[in-house]
């Protein structure tokens, strides 16, 4: 009974951010792994940690850092061995492996206090394995086309809603002498992020998540229309060449040269093609086209998340700070335009004036009725999103390889998820 | 008490000095070579029979990656490709051989300033192959990279060269090359040094010149650096990975692997962690170099015997 008031008055004190500490005596260390290791969202991060450690003098925090690559492959060791009180990691299938082999935290109780049942709700799919909950997102952020307006305007074109309006658009593109589409798949998950969009917009959400989950063939024939669809797109020369050869900051250029006119990408390439010299003005954003009028609408919305290791030692402190990381007040906070510059994931918060994010937000809660996917390599095991990856960039400079490219992903399928 | 027995009685120590003593002075090569190399070789036999993780329990599941990897050599899959593309380095990367060898004739020779240009055609091996396979992916670069500007002046081109699977293996081990010919050629430079003038004088009365001097006199004597130089291209080739890691990580579409680096894929890379099948990729490594290191070791034996 004293710890649930205990534990609504924590969760209350955070949601208003009353001046005066909570009064909590959690005491000991607190160990945080982050792999927020780019400049501002680390200091975003550290910010954060700092007011969260004045609400409570008596734990001492200690926060480490790694590159943001290098944690991918580190978090098997630290999960099991010197294991942090918090770690984050990334939602839905990204965390199977390490749900799977008992080494994150059950945080369901958690989710069952209406602070966050209430609040978070539209993330909870994808924190969820197995009926329970493995951690709490922080933030998330759209995808979309991202596309110069000024180029559009200067060939009489309109924001296109349908896959007839778009391949119009694109011809017109084409003709002009530009690209429609800039791409680089050195790194192949650009690749996911077409699949992705393509296949949700053709076959539906339902659909796609089985596909990620190994239920459908891949020889099936609404997977080769999805590929079909694609096909139009590279055969009209709607994506810039060499694409394999560039990551997805090197293919920037050539949509702020005006070499090609659109980027389907994360909102997280907004704050790099501002910096290279593109004003509000000439860039805008605009859903992904519907294809198939009978399926709903569907987005990629990647979460980026907090976990407790099971191997933690202060689990009542890092439970303490996943409530406080996803309040709504410091939601709000560091995911605004100074900060993050992302989306937060408390509905009680307030998005920035951001108009990408502004968009965004509101293309996530309004018009995606379909349902709300991570990305393709998060959705899919790590396995299969590798092999169909690279399946998609080779479809995309050989588009015509198409039916062997499908059969050596079904083989894959049958290999990877029999287990 | 120690004081008396000492003159008697000489310790064990002391009797077998001699033949202890070389083992004392090997003790901790051999202990770092037992739990660095010989150790975990045995365990990648092992680990090969495993399907593992990285996390939980591992599963016994006998050869059944050894029979992935025949399927997969079967379908013409990234295995086979990986085998092929080995093979490539290890032909091609020869070349370094006699590439090192003319440049070190060639800057074997008593001129002012020798000494700059040896450093100059030996700097490639003193870089990063990071940075020599960074020089090379701008070199190659499809939209602004020098060798399509170069190539746009004779109306040809462009070529993405890094970006092309027929290409994409040739362009790297041409990128590997540099730095390995400049190796090739310090070996042949100290190799030179040794050579006999008086043999040359001989072989210059008797008339022979040109290529016939160099067959039948200089190279006879270049003979261990000759095998040095093939020891440690072989060695490189069969171990290519990072050039392949900066240039394509193993791209375009999987075509530019090569063992070690689909190894790394498996095993450790983002998407991997298929530790057991990643050992198995090892061991077959392991078996090919084995070849060659018994070839080398056997060859190596019969030359001292022979002395």
């Amino acid at each position: 009974m004293h710890s649930m008031f205990k534990r609504t008055a924590a969760a209350l004190a955070a949601s208003v951010a009353l001046a005066a500490p909570v009064a909590a005596e959690l005491t000991g260390e607190l160990r945080i792994f982050l792999d927020t290791s780019n400049p501002a969202p680390r200091a975003t991060m550290e910010a954060m940690i700092e007011r969260f450690a004045e609400q409570h003098p008596g734990l001492e925090i200690e926060t480490t850092v790694i590159d943001r690559e290098a944690y991918k492959t580190q978090i098997r060791n630290f999960l099991t061995a010197d294991t942090p009180d918090v770690a984050t990691w990334y939602a839905a299938n990204r965390m199977k492996p390490y749900v799977d082999a008992g080494l994150f935290e059950d945080v369901s109780d958690l989710w069952a206090e209406p602070e966050i049942a209430d609040n978070l709700a539209s993330t909870k799919g994808a924190m969820t394995i197995d009926g329970k909950q493995w951690g709490v997102p922080y933030t998330y952020y759209q995808w979309g086309v991202y596309y110069r307006k000024d180029i559009f305007d200067e060939l009489g074109l309109s924001e296109p809603t349908t896959w007839e309006e778009e391949l119009a658009n694109c011809q017109k593109i084409v003709d002009s002498g530009r690209a429609c589409y800039t791409i680089g798949t050195k790194f192949l998950w650009t690749a996911g992020g077409w699949f992705d969009y393509l296949n949700m917009r053709t076959n539906g959400f339902d659909f796609h998540n089985q596909l990620a989950n190994g239920e459908i063939s891949w020889e099936d024939d609404r997977v080769k229309q999805t590929f079909a669809n694609w096909k139009q797109l590279i055969d009209m020369g709607a994506f810039v060449d060499n694409h394999q050869t560039y990551s997805w900051q090197e293919a920037l250029p050539f949509m702020v040269n005006g070499e090609a006119t659109a980027y389907l990408m994360g909102n997280f390439a907004v704050a790099p093609l501002r910096e290279a010299g593109l004003t509000d003005d000439q860039l805008d954003f605009y859903q992904f086209v519907a294809i198939n009028p009978d399926v709903e609408l569907a987005e990629d919305a990647p979460t980026d998340t907090f976990h407790i290791p099971a191997n933690a030692s202060n689990k009542e402190a890092a439970r303490e700070f996943l409530r406080f990381a996803v309040s709504a007040d410091e939601q709000t906070q560091i995911n605004n335009g100074a900060n993050l510059g992302q989306l937060p994931v408390n509905a009680q918060s307030s998005v920035d004036d951001d108009k990408f994010l502004q968009q965004g937000f509101e293309m996530l809660s309004a018009n995606s009725p379909g349902g709300v996917a991570q990305f393709w390599d998060r959705d899919a095991p790590a396995e299969m999103a590798k092999v169909s990856m690279e399946g998609f960039q080779e479809f995309m400079v050989k588009p015509d390889n198409v039916d062997r490219i499908l059969s050596k992903l079904e083989r894959a399928r049958q290999r990877i998820y029999e287990n | 008490m120690s004081a008396v027995d000492v003159p008697e009685q000489e310790s064990w120590f002391h009797r077998n000095q001699q033949r202890i003593a070389p083992w004392l002075f090997l003790a901790p090569g051999l202990l770092f070579f037992m739990v660095y190399v010989i150790i975990p070789v045995f365990q990648s036999f092992n680990l090969s029979l495993y399907e593992w993780d990285g996390l939980g329990a591992a599963e016994y599941v006998g050869f059944r990656n050894y029979e992935d990897l025949y399927w997969e050599w079967v379908d013409r899959d990234a295995f086979y490709i990986s085998l092929k593309n080995n093979l490539i380095w290890l032909i091609m990367y020869l070349l370094s051989i006699p590439a090192g060898l003319f440049i070190a004739l060639f800057l074997n020779q008593t001129v002012w300033g020798i000494r700059l240009y040896k450093s100059l055609f030996f700097f490639p091996f003193v870089i990063s192959q990071v940075v020599v396979g960074l020089v090379f992916t701008w070199f190659y670069d499809p939209t602004f990279g020098l060798l399509n500007e170069f190539l746009g002046l004779f109306g040809m081109g462009p070529l993405n060269i890094l970006g092309d699977e027929r290409f994409v293996t040739y362009g790297i081990i041409f990128a590997g090359l540099w730095p390995q010919t400049a190796y090739c050629m310090i070996l042949y430079l100290t190799g030179l040094n040794a050579v006999d003038p008086e043999q040359i004088e001989a072989g210059r009365l008797d008339g022979a010149k040109g290529g016939r001097m160099l067959w039948h006199i200089i190279l006879p004597q270049l003979r261990p650096a000759t095998f040095i130089a093939f020891v440690v291209t072989i060695i490189g080739a069969l171990r290519s990975f990072d050039l392949i890691s900066i240039m394509t990580q193993g791209g375009p579409f999987g075509s530019s692997r090569v063992l070690a680096y689909y190894m790394f894929e498996v095993a450790l890379s983002e998407y991997g962690f298929r530790m057991g099948y990643g050992a198995a990729i090892a061991v077959i490594l392991f078996l090919i170099m084995l070849c060659f290191i018994a070839y080398f070791l056997w060859s190596m034996y019969r030359e001292e015997r022979g002395h």
